[in-house]
């Protein structure tokens, strides 16, 4: 009964029949339809400003004070696209083939192949405003290569790329609000969906500065909001990051797809003690040339630069010699954990493995010193012009490294452990982004479209930016072309009126419940039962004991928090319990959706289900299906929409 | 590295909204690790005060990696406190020692209105980018990347100067809170690449205006600005952007 409304026909004429057959809208009739759009992010901000653009009357919603600092401000590493600028082999069909394997045979063709079509596009669009991408001497684009892939097609500015390709699309937001096409809410936050009649109409917002709830209009509703890592408290995410809009579109009859598939990133700056608020990544692109090890010997107290070659375990290229320290992510994760987990990591969390440049530093130093012709020269000039070398390609890394931990990494190895950073799942949306509300759509890290059960470095920029630049476009305007004969629903009507309710008493509630507890406390104490149990490896029994204590925390949550301060102020006390309270409801969603799922695919890892060699045991004959989870009263219901391979073979990944 | 315990006297600006009037709050934190940053520091009082069923300490803050332009504080007399080129939220413990005093400000400025606490209101940003700091192509129309090769020097200073993160710092280390270092900045990034020649004059007459019409002083080159700039944008940016004015004012084609 899932219909993932796929377009008939071969894989790469999909997309363009569509396009040549989808419904129009003409352009005086745009003018009339109003498109509230929750998130400003990637995917938000290129949706606002394209849709804008064509002449719809747009109303774009976030909780910072500017589109400018959502979350994709921070992505560092670069953003992939089907140029073949390089000459090295890559086309639509290579990004789109790897991308599916990358996902471990979970995603959609359709929308997979889509992705990389449109890929081309973004770069030219971003280009045109003025995104300032890394270039060559010759003044043409340059490329580098990230995980999972053999061809050089990553688009990137320094360690800023989302900043940058951000502050693009924010430019061109900003632009249709001065031209009017755009009204833009800062510090608004989205508590609620309105549907009339089955169909997404609206939503109620809180304005954060005077804590006064709004209604909003819409004859359709975007939800571009951005992923729920922070479900489990520490995380790569800012702060802010929360699941609220697409929990609330979830709770009224959104089906919510694969929510267990996180993906743990391998190369971030351990925890250093309870006072951490967040994890800060290191971008995957120092492991082309860090190595990573962990001392052999249990309970090693030497520094490790005083340990030998030899007492040193490089477990990674012990493990998987074809791929070494470039395993894809959810590979390298693991193996960390396994160390760590029986005794061999570092520091004094002993929660770290090392990252190494010292190997590197050498390397690069003795090709300098041949490049220069300085003949034989002794191992201090070596080492200092191979950090000069070092400096020059990971530098803002370095340092970013020393400020956080006070430890210089040209000397000491970094000390990494990985932490979540990515969620694959989301709301489920067919084809077209539009999710099981009618009206209702759902783009960027918030839906669960294209990255199966594993993300490949550099594909969540492009998915954002396909989907607002040149995705919803078209197929908005599909569902749109049926609305023009209805009129704007005045805000008074009983379905508005309701919801505002509803919000209401959810607020008042949170404040007369003047308990003992602190909602960050409450937040601290959920991540570290979804780490524990619902992290990097799972198995039943712990996600069953991880359900109960969610239900529990959840019944504590409700009876025993402490909000200060008042409703009608800056209250960000009051808005976190909001988001912590959507948090803890997901968090038994997606402890549910990892015991349904019977096998390892991925980000996903069943400890009862592994190959003798500990890898990933994928079960295609009967889990090859996207989990589509829908809020039923007392519980939720799981609905399969199975997954169809007319292109690729599904093939057990290797990396040995 | 070797961690140490501290002890501190925190001095924090309160002021209920828009309309009261603004005082200090001094607070004793102990138990504060050289291993945190000054926003975990904040945290924890924070932390206490609401179990204690205070009013928490508002303000703004999102990436925490330095790169959102969120995290606002006036620290010890300087924004974003001791470290060169490093935001709030970079800010490490490590940099005070037990028994100091920090004294904690919001950003003052005509331009950015106290909403509460530490947090103002920087939306004035956002109206003169909305006058003029973009480059007018629509979705789709753009040729292909490579069609325009850009040298690369122009490209690596364009990206130098789009290293702004808008958060505001120039403007609360000027006397005269002039805006000058952030609007020079998006100058820069436009009009050193080709595709933002069209409206390069257009450009610098009207975010120039909107910048005078929001409140912000005007410059006298005191430097103060690039001194506390997280992101090291250089004073150059405001010579590059008063010639790209006065060109802009004799070309008959602004
Ligand atoms: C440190 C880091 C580095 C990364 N590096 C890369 C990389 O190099 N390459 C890559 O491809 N990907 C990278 N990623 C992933 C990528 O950055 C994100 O997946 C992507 O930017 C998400 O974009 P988005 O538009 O979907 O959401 P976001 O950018 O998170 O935007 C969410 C928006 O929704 C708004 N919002 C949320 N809830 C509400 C609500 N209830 N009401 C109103 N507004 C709301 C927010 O205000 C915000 O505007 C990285 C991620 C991290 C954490
Ligand atoms: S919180 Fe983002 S820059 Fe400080």
């Amino acid at each position: 009964m899932l219909d993932a409304k796929i377009p008939a026909g071969s894989l790469e004429k999909k997309w363009s029949d569509y396009k040549n057959h989808v419904k129009l809208v003409n352009p005086a009739n745009k003018r009339k339809l109003e498109i509230i759009i929750v998130g400003t992010g990637l995917a938000g901000a290129s949706a606002a400003a394209a849709l804008g653009e064509l002449g719809y009357k747009v109303k774009a919603f976030c909780f910072q004070d500017s589109p400018r600092r959502a979350h994709s401000i921070a992505a560092q590493g670069g953003i992939n696209a089907a140029k073949n600028y390089q000459n090295d082999g890559d086309s639509v069909f290579r990004l789109f083939y790897d991308t599916i394997k990358g996902g471990d045979y979970r995603s959609r063709e359709g929308n997979v192949h889509r992705l990389a079509e449109v890929s081309s596009a973004i770069i030219d669009q971003c280009v045109a405003q003025g995104v300032p991408f890394a270039r060559e001497y010759g003044g043409l684009l340059s490329n580098r290569s990230f995980g999972g892939t053999q061809v050089q097609r990553t688009f990137y500015a320094a360690g800023q790329t989302g900043q940058q390709l951000l502050v693009g699309a924010y430019q061109a937001l900003e632009r249709q609000i001065a031209l009017g096409n755009v009204k833009m809410y800062t510090r608004h936050e989205m508590l609620e969906l309105v549907q009339v009649d089955g169909k997404a109409r609206g939503i109620i917002a809180k304005d954060l500065v005077t804590g006064e709830l709004e209604r909003h209009f819409g004859h359709a509703v975007l939800l571009c909001s951005g992923g729920y890592g922070n479900v489990f408290y520490l995380s790569t995410n800012a702060m802010g990051s929360n699941t609220t809009a697409i929990w609330k579109a979830h709770k009224k009859g959104a089906f919510f797809g694969n929510p267990c598939f996180t993906q743990i990133h391998p190369t971030c700056i351990p925890v250093t003690g309870e006072h951490q608020s967040k994890l800060t990544l290191m971008s995957e692109s120092l492991r082309n040339d860090g190595r990573i090890w962990v001392p052999k010997n249990l309970n090693e107290e030497r520094k490790p630069f005083d340990i030998p070659e030899d007492e040193r375990d490089y477990y990674l290229e012990r493990r998987y010699p074809a791929f070494g320290n470039l395993v894809p992510r959810d590979v390298a994760s693991r193996a960390a954990k396994e160390r760590c987990d029986l005794g061999y990591g570092v520091g004094t969390s002993k929660q770290a493995v090392y990252l190494d440049y010292a190997a590197a530093i050498k390397r690069y130093g003795e090709i300098e010193a041949s490049k220069r012709n300085l003949g034989n020269v002794d191992a201090e000039t070596i080492t200092k012009m191979g950090k000069e070398v070092v400096k020059e390609k990971y530098g803002n890394l370095f340092d970013m490294y020393e400020k956080i931990t006070g430890e210089n990494p040209y000397v000491v190895p970094m000390r990494i452990y990985p932490a979540v950073h990515y969620t694959m799942g989301g709301l489920w949306v067919d084809y077209e982004l539009m999710t099981t509300i009618p009206g209702l759509y759902a783009l960027g890290e918030c839906n669960f479209s294209d990255h199966g059960a594993n993300r490949l470095g550099a594909s969540a920029l492009m998915q954002g930016l396909a989907d607002g630049y040149f995705v919803i476009p078209y197929t908005v305007g599909n569902y749109l072309a049926d609305e023009i004969r209805v009129a704007n629903i005045p805000t008074s009507h009983p379905a508005f009126e309701e919801a505002e309710k509803a919000v209401r008493e959810r607020i008042e509630k949170f404040m007369s419940i003047n308990g003992k507890q602190t909602v960050e406390s409450m937040h601290k104490r959920l991540g570290k039962i979804m780490w524990d149990k619902c992290g990097m490896a799972r198995n039943a029994q712990g996600l069953r004991e991880a359900i109960e204590e969610i239900r529990q925390l959840k019944k504590e949550f409700w009876s025993d928090i402490k909000v200060t301060g008042v409703i009608n102020d800056f209250n960000p006390e009051l808005d976190k319990a909001g988001r912590i309270a959507d948090f803890i409801e997901l968090g038994e969603l997606m402890c549910m959706d990892a015991l349904q799922r019977e096998e390892s695919c991925g980000g996903h890892f069943r400890e009862e289900f592994q190959t003798g060699e500990g890898e990933a045991d994928r079960r295609d004959d009967q889990f090859m299906y996207v989990a589509a989870w829908e809020h039923v009263s007392g519980g939720w219901q799981l609905h399969k929409e199975d997954l169809v391979y007319d292109v690729v073979k599904p093939s057990q990944r290797s990396y040995k | 590295m070797d961690h140490y315990e501290m002890k501190l006297t925190l001095k924090v600006w309160r002021q209920a909204n828009n309309k009261s009037k603004g005082r200090f709050e001094t607070f004793q934190v102990d138990g504060i690790s050289s291993e945190m940053s000054f926003l975990e520091m904040i945290d924890i009082l924070n932390e206490r005060l609401v179990v204690e069923g205070q009013d928490p300490i508002a303000f703004d803050h999102d990436c925490r990696e330095g790169i959102c332009g969120s995290c606002a504080m006036h620290i010890n007399g300087r924004p974003h406190g001791p470290w060169h080129a490093t935001t709030t939220c970079q800010l490490h413990m490590r940099a005070f020692k037990d028994g100091d005093t920090i004294v904690v400000e919001p950003w003052r400025a005509n331009g950015f209105p106290i909403i509460k606490d530490l947090v103002t209101d920087r939306s004035a940003f956002d109206r003169i980018i909305q006058a003029g700091g973009f480059i007018s192509v629509n979705t789709g129309n753009a040729v292909d990347g490579n069609a325009l090769p850009i040298n690369k020097d122009n490209a690596d200073a364009s990206f130098a100067a789009a290293a702004c993160i808008s958060c505001g710092a120039c403007v609360a280390a000027c006397k005269n809170a002039s805006a000058s270092l952030f609007l020079s900045a998006k100058i820069s990034h436009l009009g050193l690449l080709p595709q933002g020649q069209p409206e390069r004059h257009k450009r610098v007459i009207s975010m120039v205006a909107q910048m005078d019409k929001e409140g912000f002083g005007s410059c006298t080159f005191t430097g103060a600005c690039e001194a506390v700039c997280p992101k090291e944008i250089a004073i150059t940016n405001i010579s590059r952007m008063h010639k790209d004015y006065l060109a802009a004012g004799l070309s008959a084609d602004n």
